[in-house]
């Protein structure tokens, strides 16, 4: 029940301002999508098994649905729709379109943000460094392989190579 | 599902050109190439609305108050504590939604809130809207539903011996769904002639489709009396339908459904569903727009998954492995209502022939109602069972003649441009070259049964298995003669061109096959084609995203439509350019002479060309499937345009200590006839590596079967994310994928099916592997690592080294299935007709 | 969308206040750390304290010490993915660090502490389930209810100690620091637990748990062994925490096995410890060992994977976890 009263806070999403009234029980994921509008961040389960929620808190991927609101006032929240530059996607989002790492899209979210951190702590993740990132993100689509070869391309590009999809991923053996 | 007689079909849509399926890759612009989808920036960038990212102003939420019984009488409900509530708004309970609904006309036996009676833990009973989704959960508290308990009905074995209490007054009897029993050719005389003949059971646990995005609606009925509903659905026709039937007496056409992005379907948002049949009612009431959001366990509840298959085949072969007689029996658990479920059942006999001839083929299936969730369509819809049965028994078969497996099917491979023995025409059969591909690529003939051992201790084997799947169901879920998918296209002076379709993409990318071919038609860039699906409003109907079918259907509807406007704009175009019209190439956003390309202009030129000379621009394209030689009853389900194949070998490596064993690396070559794009078929291919192999390690439908002091509790043991256990990150092997493109004439360029077929070698190819590893069989489906154990310690112990169902006489359920309806085969002379079929009225085609 | 139900928000800025707010309430509060294992218990309305104190504002929690006698005190607040890659622990606690990085998932561990770890609530699944799946087989025992789903003819209750870290703890004789209304206690981290799935805590409710500290790391060896379905995300359905103390000569001198889990606390495998001392760590003794681990793994069909291949396998996973004590 909802008789709780609520507070009123100012947080910081995506380096922008939003004062937003909520109770004090409603979760950061609730209070994204509902009250900010913020809808890009996905639920799956709400009970930490799936990793669809994923945001940033000070750079950190966390579980937005088990996170209260309150305590993400006064942090630096990064959502998917804080990614992209304008217009100009990231390296990342723009290799995971060309792979076609996110097929229907609803873990890609959770994916993007948990990679995104990854990406800035390791230049060079190996295979297992990004098994290891993303080892709580499910994802029923895609099997996984096309995401690790775009966060793979999206490193090497990130790194100034001039890096392109191997021909296997693309069409096969 | 209405199993129509196929003669009184029109004929296949006719086209202006053919289907180009020989046109070769390099004089192609975008098809085949790795272009983007069309919705892909959106998908990166958290700009796609799924239905529940909807919101409208003054917008109610809803919440289902749902059976705590597994099978009782509903006595009374009373919900005068929860209209007390402050918050609610509205409450439906089963008398004001009377009309039943269902996906196939012949099991109309859903209600969107029971009436008088809960068939499963989980059976909607009271609906509740309030002004915040917590105040209709706790509103939902606040109702008392008073229950009589009815007996349970658990499994296969227990529907089949009770004939009363029956769960639906319709069926065969007692709980008995549907009964099939078809028979080709002469079973005794194959048997008879076999060198080597062996019987086996096998059973194959359910599963479910888990999609990350749970089901989720927004119903609104405006002020004109017209209804939108915006929902996770993979078949909007079809649930425009079905709310047509429930809301009587609103009329079909002040319904309009909307299909949303579907964050994963794999079947599972394939049929209307109570909620949002209650969220549409819900809307009416309370005048104000609904939004029903399920929680990850209701969506357990909406299931529709693999059906819980038990299976016994005897088959005769010759010794080198020609199979002349096959006696395949399965027993389907169907859960509590019809759904697909009748043509599951046809299914699960329906493929067997397609990939290697069966010369004598006998097929019985039953399907039964039990107290579980509904069973339905699952990526590879009631084929995937009987392939695990087929391609298991056929490991044996090698191995009990002496013959490489590969080897085997490789030298008994159905041939091409062929009729099987149930009347199914294969087109292009790529196969043969699926299984070379493999076997070269693995090192399969040196290191097969060379049980390697890894530094762990753990023991490799590699197991092969193959695979066939439908481009499309050749009938449609309700009898009609209408096209199976339509495709309208308007050009307009800016040089757009926006293709409306009512197909539905899950994520397997159909909106981007009709910007690829309609692009590649006109030769415009596909990402510049705006795309406008799933909305009965607005676009022409498309039966649905299930059975594989979009990419064909949808895809030649898309051609045709687009080659209707390419010869309209070359007739516009040829008199101003002075060129013939048949002389005319569209490139390059251009519209040129192929002899000087220079005299030419562009696409937007061309078009506004033709819209003044001929007025505004439409075409239109549909697609009607080829009517099949199988002429018999239960003939519809199983005939298709085109069939794929697939052939996998994957490598386990067994712990012998635990039965603990881990997939390192799996080799999948796919005959998708033409990759339309290249990196999204991969995807599809990956995909559905990955569902094989989470179906074979670990998933299922799991039930908690408990009687405590006289009371059974019965119901789903582990509906959440974390306890039905699907593959993470670090059980997807590495996967070599072949993409073998055996170019079919039915296709749109020559393209199959692809995201399907795959999935279905993935778990009798492990439990090859696990047999070629360590010796032991395991005949049933999840292969777990305690049911490898299990085989272990009986090879210990020097039993048969086998788990799996009994294979006794008490292993399946006692059924008389009836006399069997008899065909002959087409080398029998058979015309598909069954020559002992009572004759059957015509129904006529709406 | 599951919620959480209304609750009175917490954030006390000392210790002191957060166990005087505790005793307050009684048992409408509960204490908060990461989340993790709360809000979902919360959310599926099987705890549901109208108070919730959270402590992330308390001093003196959040930090890694070594002390000066060479032990390690670990801050009831640090998060899970700071400990599995802290270099000390990583050097010189290395079993510790791997049953860290057991836990859950990398997301989850960001925001889970090893306060909640060692106080994890434990689980069934016939617990660990939505309000609607509890109502529709009748409440059990340890959410309002008379009967153990597990055991219906038990007194008690059976869910089960699921802690990946508590089983190593215990065997490595770590202690815990507990601080209540009348001042600070260390206790061994074995004493912190008892033999019932509802009651398995010996501290009192308001007691606030402040720090874990580690033996220093001489003379003994220590491995963490997990039997569970997936490499992430699942919970231990076997963990073995072993802790092997070996003379210059290479003689056990102590062993410790402790089953996590196999029951609703760290089981200690018995007559394994006592094979082991007195002698040196061949593979036949390991193989013994293992072999008599089997007796105290008291498996029960409430968690994932079949009950008996549980307790068949136990044996194996205790003898590879001494193995890695070698």
């Amino acid at each position: 029940m909802t008789d709780a009263k609520k507070v009123l806070a100012t947080f910081q999403v995506n380096g922008e301002p939003h004062e937003v009234a909520f109770a004090p029980h409603k979760t950061l994921l609730e209070v994204l999508r509902e009250e900010m509008n913020l809808t890009g961040t996905k639920h799956g389960c709400e009970l930490g098994e799936c990793g669809a929620c994923t945001v940033q808190i000070d750079g950190t991927p966390i579980l937005s649905c088990l996170s209260l609101a309150v305590d993400a006032v006064g942090r630096d929240v990064r959502t998917v729709e804080g990614l992209a530059q304008g217009h100009e996607l990231t390296p990342l989002q723009h290799c995971m379109a060309d792979l076609g790492a996110a097929q229907c899209g609803y873990c890609t979210p959770g994916v993007l943000m948990t990679a995104e951190a990854l990406l800035r702590d390791n230049k060079s993740p190996t295979r297992d460094d990004i098994k290891q990132a993303l080892a709580g993100n499910l994802c029923r689509c895609t099997g996984y392989l096309k995401i690790f070869e775009a966060v793979e391309l999206a490193a090497a590009r990130m790194r100034g190579e001039t890096a392109e999809p191997s021909k296997e991923s693309i069409h096969g053996s | 599902m209405v199993l129509d007689d196929p003669t009184t079909r029109p004929a296949q849509a006719k086209t202006e050109s053919p289907w180009q399926h020989d046109k070769k890759k390099e004089d192609m612009q975008w098809i085949g190439k790795p272009i983007r989808k069309v919705d892909a920036r959106s998908k990166v960038s958290g700009l796609q609305r799924f239905a529940d990212d909807l919101s409208m102003p003054r917008m109610l939420h809803m919440k289902l108050l749902r059976s705590t019984h597994a099978h009782a009488e509903i006595v009374s409900i009373d919900v005068s504590k929860a209209a007390a509530l402050p918050g609610v708004k509205g409450i439906l309970t089963g008398k004001d939604l009377p009309i039943p609904f269902g996906i196939l006309p012949v099991s109309q036996d859903e209600h969107a809130l029971c009436p008088d009676r809960v068939r499963f833990v989980g059976d909607p009973v009271v609906a509740i809207a309030a002004t915040e989704e917590e105040i209709a959960w706790e509103a939902c508290r606040l109702v008392d539903v008073q229950y009589r308990e009815l007996q349970t009905i658990g499994g296969v074995h227990e529907a089949a011996a009770t004939m009363e209490p029956r769960l639906h007054d319709y069926g065969v009897r007692g709980n008995i769904h549907r009964l099939e029993n078809l028979e080709f050719g002469d079973l005794a005389a194959g048997f008879a002639k076999a060198d080597h003949v062996r019987e086996d059971t096998f059973f194959f646990e359910g599963n479910t489709h888990l999609p990350m995005e749970q089901h989720a609606s927004l119903a609104h009925f405006d002020k004109d009396g017209k209804l939108t509903i915006w929902s996770s659905t993979q078949t909007p026709h079809y649930l425009h339908r079905a709310l047509a039937r429930v809301l009587h007496p609103l009329p079909a056409h002040h319904i309009r459904v909307v299909a949303t992005p579907n964050g994963g379907g794999f079947g599972g948002k394939s049929d209307p569903f109570n909620h949002e049949v209650a969220a549409a009612k819900m809307a009416m009431l309370t005048g104000r727009p609904i939004k029903v959001a399920l929680t990850r366990e209701e969506v357990f509840h909406c299931h529709r998954g693999r059906h819980p298959v038990l299976m016994r085949s005897k088959v005769g072969v010759t010794k080198t492995g020609r199979i002349l007689s096959m006696d395949f029996q399965a027993y389907l658990d169907g859960g509590a209502y019809g759904s697909y479920g009748t043509a599951s059942t046809f299914y699960t006999g329906a493929l067997q022939t397609v990939t290697y001839p069966v010369e004598n083929y006998h097929f019985r299936g039953a399907r039964f109602f039990t107290c579980k969730a509904p069973c339905g369509p699952k990526r590879g819809h009631g084929t995937v069972q009987p392939r695990f049965a087929v391609e298991v028994q056929l490991d044996k078969i090698a191995c009990d003649l002496g013959i490489d497996p590969a080897q085997l099917r490789l030298q008994n491979l159905a041939p091409r441009e062929s009729l099987t023995a149930n009347f199914l025409r294969i087109g292009s059969m790529g196969l043969g070259t699926c299984i070379q591909k493999v076997v070269d690529g693995s090192g399969w003939k040196t290191r097969r049964g060379k049980k390697e051992v890894t530094k762990d201790g753990r023991i490799r084997g590699l197991g092969l298995a193959c695979s066939s799947y439908l481009s499309g169901a050749g009938l449609p879920i309700y009898w009609n003669g209408l096209p199976h998918s339509g495709v309208q296209l308007k050009l307009d002076r800016s040089g757009l061109v926006t293709a409306f379709c009512g197909s539905t993409d899950i994520g397997q990318g159909s909106d981007s096959v009709l910007g690829w071919i309609v692009g590649e038609v006109l030769g415009i860039d596909p990402l510049g084609i705006k795309v406008v699906t799933g909305d009965t409003d607005l676009t022409p109907v498309d039966l649905g995203s299930y059975s594989s079918r979009v990419t064909l259907m949808t895809g030649n509807a898309a051609m045709q439509a687009a080659e209707r406007a390419r010869e309209l704009i070359s007739k516009g175009v040829s008199e101003k350019l002075g060129v013939p019209a048949s002389r005319l190439v569209f490139a390059d956003s251009r519209v040129f002479d192929a002899e000087n390309p220079k005299q030419g202009m562009t696409f937007q030129d061309a078009v506004i060309c033709t819209e003044a000379r001929f007025g505004t621009i439409g075409t239109v394209g549909s697609y009607t499937p080829p009517a099949s030689a199988a002429k018999f009853r239960g003939g519809g389900v199983g005939p298709s345009p085109s069939y794929s194949y697939s052939a996998a070998i994957v490598e386990v490596e067994v712990d012998p200590e635990t039965g603990i064993y881990r997939v390192p690396k799996v080799w999948m070559a796919h005959d998708i006839g033409r990759a339309l794009n290249a990196a999204v078929a991969m995807g599809q291919i990956e995909g559905s590596v990955y569902m094989g192999l989470g179906e074979a390690m670990m998933e299922e439908s799991a039930y908690r079967d408990r009687t405590h002091k006289g009371n059974r509790v019965f119901l789903h043991k582990i509906p959440s994310m974390l306890e039905y256990k699907s593959p993470s990150v670090f059980e997807m092997p590495e996967v070599v994928t072949y993409v073998v493109e055996d170019h079919d004439k039915n296709g749109p360029f020559g393209a199959k099916e692809v995201g399907q077929g795959p999935l279905l070698p993935m778990m009798p190819a492990i439990a090859n592997a696990v047999f070629d590893a360590v010796g032991v069989r395991v005949d049933e489906n999840p292969i777990s690592f305690e049911k490898v154990f299990a085989a272990l310690q009986a090879k210990k112990e020097g039993k048969e080294p086998r788990y799996g169902p009994s294979t006794g006489a008490d292993g399946v359920p006692v059924v008389d299935f009836g006399d069997s309806l008899k065909i002959k085969t087409p080398w029998q002379g058979g015309d598909g007709t069954a020559w002992n079929e009572p004759k059957r009225e015509k129904k006529a085609a709406k | 969308m599951l919620r959480l139900p209304t609750f009175t928000y917490h954030r006390p800025k000392t210790a002191a206040e957060a166990v005087a707010i505790h005793k307050a309430h009684g048992k409408a509060a509960m204490f908060v750390a990461g989340g993790t294992d709360l809000y979902p218990n919360m959310k599926r309305r099987h705890q549901t304290p109208t108070e919730v104190i959270s402590l992330q504002d308390v001093p003196g929690l959040h930090s890694v010490d070594v002390l000066p006698d060479g032990r390690v005190a670990i801050g009831a607040m640090v998060k899970l993915s700071v400990l599995e890659h802290h270099p000390t622990l990583k050097q010189h606690y290395a079993a510790f660090a791997h049953a860290v990085r057991e836990i859950s998932t990398p997301l989850l561990r960001n925001m889970g502490t090893i306060g909640g770890n060692l106080l994890l609530d434990t689980r069934c699944t016939y617990y660990d389930q939505s309000h609607e799946w509890r109502e529709s087989i009748d409440f059990c025992m340890k959410t309002g209810g008379a009967i153990c789903w597990v055991a219906p003819g038990s007194p008690r209750c059976w869910a089960v100690q699921s802690s990946d870290t508590v089983p190593l703890v215990c065997a490595m004789e770590a202690q815990v620091e507990l601080v209540g209304t009348s001042g600070t206690r260390t206790i061994a981290a074995g004493e912190l637990y008892r033999d019932d799935g509802i009651q398995y805590l010996t501290k009192q409710p308001e007691e606030l748990l402040t720090r874990l500290i580690l033996p220093a790391p001489r003379g003994w060896k220590a491995s963490y062994l997990k039997l569970r379905r997936r490499d992430t995300y699942d919970f231990p359905v076997l963990g073995v925490g072993a802790c092997v103390w070996t003379d210059a000569a290479g003689v056990v001198t102590k062993a410790n096995i402790r089953l996590g889990g196999a029951g609703s606390y760290a089981i200690a495998a018995t007559d394994s410890e006592k094979l082991l001392v007195g002698k040196q760590l061949t593979d036949e003794l390991i193989a013994a060992a293992g072999a008599a681990a089997q007796k105290p793994a008291r498996t029960m069909d409430n968690t994932d994977l079949d009950v008996y291949w549980r307790r068949k396998v136990a044996p194996v996973y205790v003898a590879r976890a001494l193995a890695a004590c070698k």
